[in-house]
């Protein structure tokens, strides 16, 4: 039984804390994908950095470096555009 | 109400607490609601703070020495030193179980935290699966182990530290090994939310992926704790025995090895998004099964904490999760196909794959050989087991292939490599790895180890890859920017610090087996009695048995041991002198029925090893007195009046002392041994520099044209 206060005591700090963010509905999408788009432009700059640096260090020809180079860039573009089209500016 | 009365109150709201984040997460996650997404978040703040509350409770009742805690009474004593008593807590099951819990709700929380605007979709179910397997060790610790049990009345002494965990190594070893099981939760249950949300790409991988090597790097250093722990302190002079807990936890190693390899194929090429789910789920299972075998006794092992009445429930737990995921795995099939498909064999895609393999071969290998006791008692009705001889057999030359293609990984590209530029490439560490190996033939006798001297000069071949690429780097790097050598490599290193990260980390995987093939195909051990005089030759050293030792509350490792036996050994090598003082530790056994004096040698002893590290051979000694002359004297000290019992050890100590029986000593030289661990120090100097956060991460965000953009951002690397 003497663990029944504590457990009152601590159930109502942590029910205060949990339950707050229900008192004020977020009106945030559940599916902002801004951060995500972020993320993949960061992973995509690393690959085509990473294509860079092996063909300056030899390990690529330039003749497989350059269509990769242009593909990769393509793709990154392409990450660009929509984090724009979420931000609601145009080219 | 009593601090174990809070900290059980603790642990029942943390359940509930674990339990709302289920289902809030659960809910967050099919609904999108983003209020209920930030509430379960909260709720496994909340798990952290009640956890470490309860963590603060029962290690200050471990300081004050308060024995009405059963753990407490069980596992510590008066007398045990400071630190000891600090880390008793995880020597015992239910301990180890909060420890379990805490690392989980602080890992929960940090991905928690860092992904609180990103993966919105993925993150509330992650949330849910990492407050449920929360809630499994809470009700663990409610219903079957609770590290706030208390005693109706409390012993005046408790029963002290097992003293062979009384060394440093394995009071970090636990909290290593766990933080590494503990954290491949975090791409599991994110591994699990993109599959519900069949957002299979590689978010959850790049959200998570500093989770795994992080989980991935402590695994491994709590191994190695634990090896070091054996070579110094249990008296049989190795460092691995394929015990099943040792085995238990480098499964899940293996397999987080490979996951960490395969998640790039996915990052750069959109591959092998199946295999990556299973791998983790795999891992994640034999992560729960490391904590099950120490704690169901359905194995033997000196790990684990014997028999107990946690093998079921775990058991449920485990089949439980096997099948939830694999229905899951199977259920997303179509989600899960590949983005692209191989271009060319000869690519850094195919070898990671192969490496993979590899490592899952192994992996398998270890699973057979640690579970055969039950296989073939299950269906032959006789319990059988397989020795060092069947890991060691069939292991080794897989692990000679492992170094193999952890070498040439480096020296590919993705998707298609050319024949010229390889051959290239593979000039150097090709030409360095015959000279090495006409080196070993001309001047050494490594030609004897056989397996040993592939790995040598497999060793020499990966070193040399790895110092080429960093030669190659450099190189490439100065042509573009100009800079003197120094700032190119340490920019180069500085922005490729996963790439780079991951290369030393192949040096000392490398390093360590190179010591693992020294020690064991050329170590020599010899079990010899010796008089106060004598010596005995091994391999260059000379040994001889000058004096005995004793010490009474003053032993030399600080273990807190009460009476210590032991030996000073004069030692010559070459021109080399020195001296090496093993000893045997004693701690006084609880039973009355030995007697005051007896019960001092009745109880548990302990082998104090004295090692002499050298880069080239180790010299490691470890000391059995032999106690039957000290017969008399016990019998007359327990027959005297309790009071008495203090001058009557120091009186059977003072005869050991002046008329020395023979002792037994156990002497090896374990060539290359010290690699091992600085082997296990470059892994770790690696994997730091690859979980060191890149410069990128920290990059602006700008808006011009996009082009334009691109070559600007671009250029600054």
């Amino acid at each position: 039984m003497e663990v029944v206060l504590p457990a009152l005591v601590l159930a109502a700090v942590i029910a205060l804390l949990v339950l707050q963010p229900l008192r004020t509905p977020s009106t945030e999408s559940a599916s902002d994908p801004r951060a995500d788009l972020e993320a993949a432009k960061e992973a995509k700059y690393r690959e085509i950095k990473d294509a860079e640096l092996d063909f300056r260090m030899g390990k690529l020809s330039e003749a497989d470096w350059r269509p990769l180079d242009a593909e990769l860039r393509g793709q990154a573009i392409a990450i660009l555009r929509d984090l724009d089209r979420l931000e609601g500016r145009r080219m | 109400m009593s601090s174990a009365d809070v900290g059980t109150a603790a642990l029942v709201v943390g359940l509930g607490t674990a339990l709302y984040a289920v289902g809030a997460g659960a809910y967050a996650g099919r609904t999108g609601r983003r209020e209920w997404a930030a509430s379960a978040r909260r709720a496994i703040y909340a798990l952290l703070g009640l956890l470490l509350l309860a963590m603060v409770l029962l290690e200050a009742a471990y300081v004050r020495s308060d024995f009405s805690f059963e753990l407490v009474a069980q596992n510590s004593s008066t007398d045990t030193p400071t630190f000891y008593k600090l880390t008793a807590m995880w020597s015992s099951q239910a301990g180890s179980l909060l420890l379990w819990v805490f690392l989980l709700s602080a890992f929960s929380s940090a991905v928690l935290f860092l992904t609180r605007r990103r993966l919105r979709e993925i993150a509330p179910y992650a949330t849910a699966v990492l407050g449920g397997v929360a809630a499994f060790f809470l009700f663990l610790m409610l219903f079957y182990a609770s590290p706030f049990a208390t005693l109706g009345s409390p012993p005046v002494e408790g029963s002290g530290l097992n003293p062979l965990l009384r060394h440093p190594a394995m009071m970090f070893h636990p909290p290593m090994l766990y933080t590494g099981y503990v954290g491949f939760t975090i791409p599991f249950a994110f591994a699990v939310g993109a599959l519900l949300k069949r957002r299979t790409g590689p978010e959850w991988i790049r959200a998570t992926r500093r989770f795994a090597l992080v989980a991935w790097t402590f695994l491994g250093f709590g191994i190695l704790l634990g090896s070091l722990w054996s070579y110094s302190e249990l008296g049989w002079g190795g460092y691995w025995a394929w015990d099943p807990v040792e085995n238990a936890s480098l499964m899940p190693w293996l397999t987080g090895t490979a996951f960490i390899h395969s998640i790039m194929v996915q990052e750069k090429r959109g591959m092998l998004r199946t295999w990556n789910v299973s791998l983790i789920v795999a891992t994640f299972m034999l992560a729960l099964l490391g904590t099950f075998l120490v704690r169901s006794g359905i194995l033997d092992s000196i790990h684990a904490f014997g028999e107990s009445t946690l093998g079921k429930p775990f058991l449920v737990f485990i089949a439980t999760v096997l099948i939830a995921s694999v229905a899951l795995v199977v259920s997303r099939r179509s989600d899960l196909r590949s983005d692209a498909r191989v271009d060319a064999l000869l690519s850094r895609e195919v070898f990671f794959l192969l490496n993979n393999l590899v490592l899952i071969l192994i992996c398998v290998v270890i699973f057979w050989g640690t579970f055969f006791p039950l296989i073939s008692e299950a269906l032959t009705g006789t319990e059988e087991s397989v020795g060092p001889p069947f890991f060691n057999g069939i292991i080794a030359p897989i692990a000679l292939v492992l170094v193999g293609l952890s070498a040439i990984g480096p020296l590919l590209t993705w998707r298609r490599n050319s024949f010229s530029l390889l051959r290239r490439a593979f000039a150097v560490p090709l030409a360095v790895a015959v000279v090495t190996v006409v080196a070993l033939l001309a001047f050494t006798d490594a030609a004897e180890g056989g397996l040993a001297l592939v790995m040598f000069t497999l060793a020499a071949f990966v070193a040399t890859v790895v110092v080429q690429e960093f030669w190659r780097g450099t190189r490439a790097r100065r042509t573009m920017t100009g800079e003197p050598p120094p700032v190119a490599l340490s920019r180069l290193v500085g922005r490729n610090r996963r790439r780079y990260g991951g290369y030393v980390v192949h040096v000392g995987i490398a390093v360590l087996l190179l010591g693992v093939a020294g020690s064991s195909s050329f170590n020599e051990q010899k079990d010899v009695r010796l008089e106060p005089g004598e010596t005995v030759t091994i391999k260059d050293y000379e040994v001889t048995y000058r004096e005995p030792t004793v010490a009474i509350e003053d032993d030399r490792s600080g273990t807190g041991a009460p009476l210590s036996f032991g030996a000073v050994l004069d030692v010559r090598k070459d021109d080399e002198h020195f001296t090496m003082r093993p000893a045997r530790n004693y701690y006084p056994s609880q039973s009355e029925a030995m007697g005051p004096v007896g019960r001092y040698f009745g109880g548990e002893a302990t082998s104090e090893v004295d090692l002499r590290w050298g880069l080239k051979q180790d010299l490691w000694l470890a000391i059995q007195p032999d106690l039957r002359k000290l017969k008399g004297p016990i019998r007359r000290g327990n027959e005297l009046p309790e009071r008495f019992a203090g001058q009557a050890i120091v009186a059977v100590a003072r005869h050991y002392a002046d008329d020395p029986p023979p002792a037994a000593f156990r002497a090896i030289v374990s060539p290359l041994v010290v690699w091992i661990w600085l082997g296990g120090g470059i892994v770790m100097a690696g994997a730091l520099l690859a979980l060191w956060p890149s410069p990128e991460a920290r990059r602006r965000r700008v808006t011009s044209l996009y082009a334009a953009r691109l070559g600007r951002e671009l250029s600054r690397a």
